[in-house]
């Protein structure tokens, strides 16, 4: 087994780990590895071959592949090493020395283990598999989750189905019934058990209505029939408490059933190395620094909360990245007069990234990132600090599909702050006029 | 909801006043729009929160469009299938044409981003362009 090092090991060459690795170069940092499971770089984008990315980040609008070429580009032009074909399988940590140990694997070098002073966890997320949404019948083929399904189609060419229908309306859901449309396929419909859909209307617009696809709304597919391959499959309408209500059901005759149920931040190296894990978002517990709970493991992108938009993954991987570099070199500022936040999310929020701000760490503004639990319709989004009102900021549409982003001020915070080291930022969503 | 969107889609601009309501698709953002019609044409685009909003709506009412995003065989590649899309918009009934022009298209590798696949593909002033880079393969 030969032992390599590296000041940064980055776990994960997708859009967060590729972001955060030009941010820490671009911050002056040497000595830095990419380690990326899949035989390229890029992760999920290469087989996101759809248009919508870049818009923030490039200001133009690029497809999956070509947002992933920019950032790719970079990695090459600055020289930063990485290893694809690699799998990390394990992350400890020496309380004493600080240093980080990442056992990984590849089909050259077999097993060995990598010295990192920091780590940044950017190994994205997995979709949520049929074994988990407890939909009765057998286990035919042809069932597929849909970011599978776009893997054979976009990435080996294959065609999947010919009738299908999609259970869930997650983006890649979305997605894959214009794909499948194009491919010559018949998409039935999507049934979505929430009332309300958990993609981007954008997403809506222009891969379901343009092509007639409806949107059941509040449905969900209580069987699922055919024993070798998929023969059909029920669909029901369900109640306020998501329970199927009897004789709603349909029965859709098709051959492929594709599952777009949500995402699920994958974890286990963050679990192994002692991060910890907030169970509504499944990521870290991070610091304004998005830095875990271990001193130089920081996280970002799909592994840290599932994000909409890679643009929103590649500026908070530039922050990890920028941070990590910081705490490496030494530039890191110090926190001095111990003022701390801690972020309560209330009222329709369900979390927030970061959850603790250190003052005298964060910069002179900081974007935190959450979600609603629902959907809001002209409210106001109320932070208070130790319960005064800090700000409050009108909102039209608030949407659990979409993230959210607020952006603190240094300056306004440390004005409110009282006495004390320790404070509440409490974030919350109130009726107008409340 | 979505019902009602689609009949605003379909309904009116020819004659007299109209309201129709769009959702934006230029970016993920997804603005709720609305665009004030009279006589089939536009007197005012509400709701949007960026320039190209109000371009998409316009357009959106007048001549809809869209990039189109699919794929094409390649052989001598490191996979069998490679990404393309329309380099501009192509107006909205041309998509399933576009999707037909490609079949039956074979490259070879090695292929670079923008490489022209088709020129002027069904006769939309699009071209269409490869969107990953493919090395020559196994």
């Amino acid at each position: 087994m030969q032992d390599k090092k590296a000041d940064l090991v980055i776990i994960g060459g997708g859009p967060a780990g590729l972001a955060a690795a030009a941010a820490a170069r671009k911050e002056g940092l040497e000595d830095i590895l990419i380690i990326e499971r899949d035989v390229r770089l890029g992760g999920i984008l290469n087989q996101c071959i759809h248009n919508g990315f870049g818009l923030h980040t490039f200001k133009e609008e690029l497809t999956g592949p070509e947002y992933a070429a920019r950032y790719i580009r970079q990695i090459i032009d600055e020289k930063i090493p990485f290893m694809t074909g690699t799998m990390a399988v394990n992350i400890s940590f020496d309380e004493k020395t600080g240093l980080k140990t990442v056992k990984a694997m590849n089909g050259d070098e077999g097993l060995f283990n990598i010295e990192a002073k920091a780590v940044i966890l950017a190994m994205g997320c997995r979709e949520r598999p049929r074994g988990a949404l407890n939909i009765p019948g057998y286990r035919p083929s042809g069932i597929y989750s849909a970011g599978t399904a776009q893997y054979y189609v976009n990435m080996e060419g294959r065609m999947i189905g010919k009738r299908v229908v999609i259970l869930g309306s997650g983006d890649i859901g979305l997605i894959m019934a214009r794909r499948m449309t194009y491919e010559g396929a018949k998409v039935l419909c999507v049934a979505e058990l929430q009332p309300y859909s958990g993609g981007l209307k954008r997403n809506i617009v222009q891969c379901l209505d343009d092509f007639d696809i409806p949107l059941l709304l509040s449905h969900t597919v209580v069987d699922i029939k055919g024993k070798r391959r998929v023969e059909g499959v029920t669909i029901a309408e369900v109640d306020e408490n998501r329970k199927p209500i009897p004789g709603t059901e349909q029965f859709y005759e098709c051959d492929t059933l594709l599952l777009s149920c949500g995402l699920i931040p994958e974890n286990e190296l963050s679990l192994a190395v002692g991060v910890r894990i907030n169970p509504v978002t499944g990521g870290a517990f991070v610091n304004e620094s998005l830095e875990t709970n271990i001193p130089g493991v920081y996280a970002c992108g799909n592994v840290l909360h599932v994000h909409d938009l890679v643009d929103y993954v590649s500026g908070e991987a530039s922050v990890a990245g920028k941070n990590a570099a910081d705490f490496l070199l030494g530039k890191e500022k110090k926190s001095g007069d111990e003022i701390k936040f801690e972020i309560r999310p209330e009222n329709g929020v369900r979390y927030s990234v970061p959850s603790t701000v250190d003052l005298a760490k964060m910069p002179d503004t900081l974007t935190v990132r959450f979600r609603v639990g629902a959907e809001y319709r002209n409210v106001n989004l109320v932070t208070y600090v130790d319960g005064k009102k800090m700000t409050s900021q009108p909102k039209a549409v608030m949407a659990p599909g979409e993230m959210q982003q607020l952006i603190l001020v240094k300056k306004r915070l440390s004005e409110l702050a009282g006495r004390g080291p320790f404070h509440e930022l409490t974030v919350r969503i109130e009726e107008k006029d409340a | 909801m979505l019902n009602e969107r689609r009949v605003s889609f379909k309904n009116g601009g020819i004659s007299g006043m109209d309201i129709r309501e769009l959702t934006c698709i230029r970016c993920p953002i997804g603005c709720q729009i609305k665009v004030e019609m009279e006589n089939g044409e536009v007197k005012s685009v509400t709701g949007n929160s960026c320039p190209r909003g109000e371009e998409y709506a316009v357009s959106e009412v007048t001549h809809p469009s869209r990039i189109v995003t699919s794929l094409v065989r390649i052989k001598g590649g490191e996979r069998p299938v490679v990404s393309v899309k329309t380099a501009s918009d192509v107006p909205k009934e041309k998509m399933m044409d576009v999707i037909s022009a490609l079949k039956g298209i074979e490259l070879t590798a090695p292929v670079h981003i923008g490489d022209v696949v088709i020129k002027d593909v069904a006769g939309c002033g699009a071209d269409v362009v490869v969107t990953s880079d493919i090395p020559e393969g196994e």
